[in-house]
């Protein structure tokens, strides 16, 4: 089976405190730490265990600039075969419609039977596989959290539903799934592993090479965009235990006793 | 002005909470905007659902067809697109047959998209602005949405008021959902298995979250609950990494729990997790990141280091025993 895995290079929230820049405009971006979106480690590992399973091969993705080329070879130092990077000025600002358009061209580049994204990435917005799959007139299933390989011309997938119960669908191939965390346990990848890749050839495609125009993608053609980042004043917020730690632990003793918190 | 509908779930013959809170969405949007309710099923409890949303929705959109029996978005979306008018706002909930629906459809529709909307701050020509949040929460945006050509827009569940008014007397209107043709077919719904422990039931629940770091840092996680004499529930990644039972989660995705008091370490307050806490409890965070969203909506906020703080905790409680 030929797989098709879509990732992205998202600031790390396990090791940032995400802080809004002074004007607004943007957040602080100087010491952030990127990795790839937690998701799509899932979907690379799953397009992987596939590929051993039945044969074919793994072609990761990314729209992003020049520093995506890593996430593109840390998920190669994974077992994918191939990586491809989306790189053009003219992407900049798209909205989740512009990324799934730019995808959507270099699908249609190759020949994929399957195609992976995450569930969702680091805005929350759960988009860009469903868009992707409506304008390719695929099948799509979400939040999927079993795949079944066992029929050539369909897959058995399991759907993540409310409640952590499992909504069981027959989906026709090629398809789209977005792929939800847990779903498998992804590989460690070591610094050897990334050196092996290292020297591989990552081919890179503009909007040109895509057949995209310049109104097809980019801030120019987003009905969405995003104007300012704000931390909100939700509520009156925690009241918080202050003075050495010794202090805090008494202090929350206490109040654990006054609301029936020890037993 | 665009013409407004709602998407609505239901089950067991009782329409999702949502429905009240889309109508509240709606006039925030457009204070005039008049909303249309759409129900997709089949049989008895579909009829009951269409005439409760009667009292809120002048009109209701009621889709009868065996296809539509379960909520298959991929049925749905072909009943809608073969419906729904060119330019129209389509609200829907940010849930697990919303993230199946939504963005495919606003393709379809050819119409703008926004996911996990937690706020409306009115219109502007035929811009809607609203607000969103990014990185789980840790920060929000405002973000301009051209809905000129139609919009589709998911609500986050439970933010925006249920409108309880219920004076619409509306009616309810029979489609037809048209060529519902799809290559996805729905087969069962697997039931979540049940645990050793039921949190559900639990009075006080101490629940751990990715802060953790480690599995054998679990250890002074059991040893405080043990002093506490609380129940042991966790957030999804403790999950995924398969340090502890799916049966333990709280969340959208595992359990709702009603306890007394939560006493939630080293989670940083997702919605999809808070979204399982239920029945007001005294919810204590202890987290290391001042700024973690936790601290906006627990009662009691302690800013350290867990892996110091709780065998520090959990000593003194032994002691004050
Ligand atoms: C469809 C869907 C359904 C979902 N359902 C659920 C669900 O049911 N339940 C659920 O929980 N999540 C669910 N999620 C995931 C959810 O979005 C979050 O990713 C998850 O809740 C984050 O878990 P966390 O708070 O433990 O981890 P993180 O967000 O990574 O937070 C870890 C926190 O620990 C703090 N920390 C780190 N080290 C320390 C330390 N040494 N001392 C103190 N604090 C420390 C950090 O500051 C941070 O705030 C769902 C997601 C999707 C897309
Ligand atoms: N810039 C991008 N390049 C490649 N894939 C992306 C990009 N943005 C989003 N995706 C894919 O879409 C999924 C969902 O992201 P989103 O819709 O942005 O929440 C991600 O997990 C990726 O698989």
């Amino acid at each position: 089976m030929e797989i098709l895995v879509c990732v992205k290079r998202v600031p790390d929230t396990s090791e940032n405190e995400i802080e809004v820049s002074k004007d607004g405009a943007d957040i602080e971006r100087d010491d952030l730490v990127y990795s790839v979106n937690e998701w799509d480690n899932y979907a690379v590992e799953e397009a992987i265990q596939i590929k051993d399973k039945i044969g074919g091969s793994v072609t990761v993705i990314t729209v992003g600039d020049e520093e995506a080329e890593e996430v593109l070879r840390r998920e190669m130092a994974m077992g994918a075969d191939n990586g491809i990077l989306l790189d053009d000025e003219a992407f900049e600002g798209s909205d989740g419609k512009g990324i799934a358009t730019i995808l959507k061209a270099a699908v249609e580049k190759g020949k994929y039977d399957l195609i992976l994204t995450g569930a969702q990435a680091d805005d929350g917005a759960a988009q860009v596989g469903g868009m992707l799959a409506a304008m390719l007139d695929m099948p799509y299933a979400s939040l999927v959290n079993s795949v079944d390989v066992s029929d050539a011309k369909k897959l058995k997938v399991g759907r993540e539903i409310e409640g952590g119960n499992q909504e069981m669908n027959e989906i026709e191939l090629p398809c789209v799934l977005s792929i939800q965390t847990g779903i498998n346990e992804p590989r460690y990848v070591g610094i050897r592993g990334i050196r092996k890749v290292a020297s591989v050839e990552i081919p890179t495609y503009t909007a040109s090479d895509l057949g995209l125009g310049a109104d097809a993608v980019g801030a120019g053609a987003a009905k969405v965009k995003r104007l300012d980042y704000f931390v909100p004043e939700l509520g009156e917020g925690a009241e918080m235990l202050e003075g050495s730690t010794e202090e805090k632990v008494a202090k929350l003793i206490e109040l654990l006793k006054a609301k029936g918190g020890i037993k | 002005m665009a013409q407004f509908f709602a998407y609505i779930s239901h089950g067991d013959g009782v329409a999702d909470d949502a429905a009240l809170e889309m109508i509240t969405a709606a006039k925030k949007i457009d204070p005039s905007a008049s909303v249309t309710a759409i129900v997709t099923g089949s049989g008895p409890d579909l009829d009951k659902v269409a005439n409760e949303l009667t009292a809120s929705y002048p009109e209701v959109w009621k889709f009868n067809n065996d296809a539509l029996a379960y909520p298959n978005a991929e049925v749905i979306r072909k009943a809608l697109v073969n419906n729904l008018p060119a330019d129209c706002i389509l609200l829907t909930t940010h849930d697990t047959l919303g993230m199946d629906l939504a963005p495919g459809l606003s393709i379809k529709l050819d119409s703008a998209y926004v996911a996990d909307v937690v706020d409306f701050e009115g219109l502007e020509g035929s811009d809607i602005k609203l607000v969103r949040q990014e990185f789980s929460g840790q920060v929000s945006t405002h973000v301009k949405c051209d809905a000129g050509n139609g919009a589709v827009l998911t609500l986050r569940p439970g933010v925006f008021p249920a409108d309880e008014s219920k004076s619409a007397s509306g009616n309810v209107v029979d489609k037809d959902a048209g060529d519902v043709s799809t290559k996805r077919k729905y087969l069962e719904v697997v039931v979540a298995e049940v645990g050793d422990v039921d949190i559900t039931k639990s009075e006080i629940l101490v629940s751990v979250g990715r802060g953790i770091e480690d599995q054998d840092n679990l250890e002074i996680v059991h040893e405080l609950a043990e002093a506490m004499g609380a129940d042991v529930s966790c957030s999804r990644p403790i999950v995924d990494a398969k340090w502890l039972e799916k049966s333990r989660q709280v969340g959208t995705s595992g359990l709702t729990v009603k306890p007394k008091v939560y006493l939630a370490v080293g989670i940083s307050g997702s919605f999809q997790h808070m979204g399982g806490i239920k029945g007001n409890p005294f919810v204590i965070a202890i987290n290391k990141n001042p700024k973690a969203p936790i601290f906006q909506v627990a009662d009691v906020g302690v800013t350290e280091d867990i892996l110091e703080f709780i065998p520090e905790l959990t000593e003194a409680i032994n002691e004050a025993k």
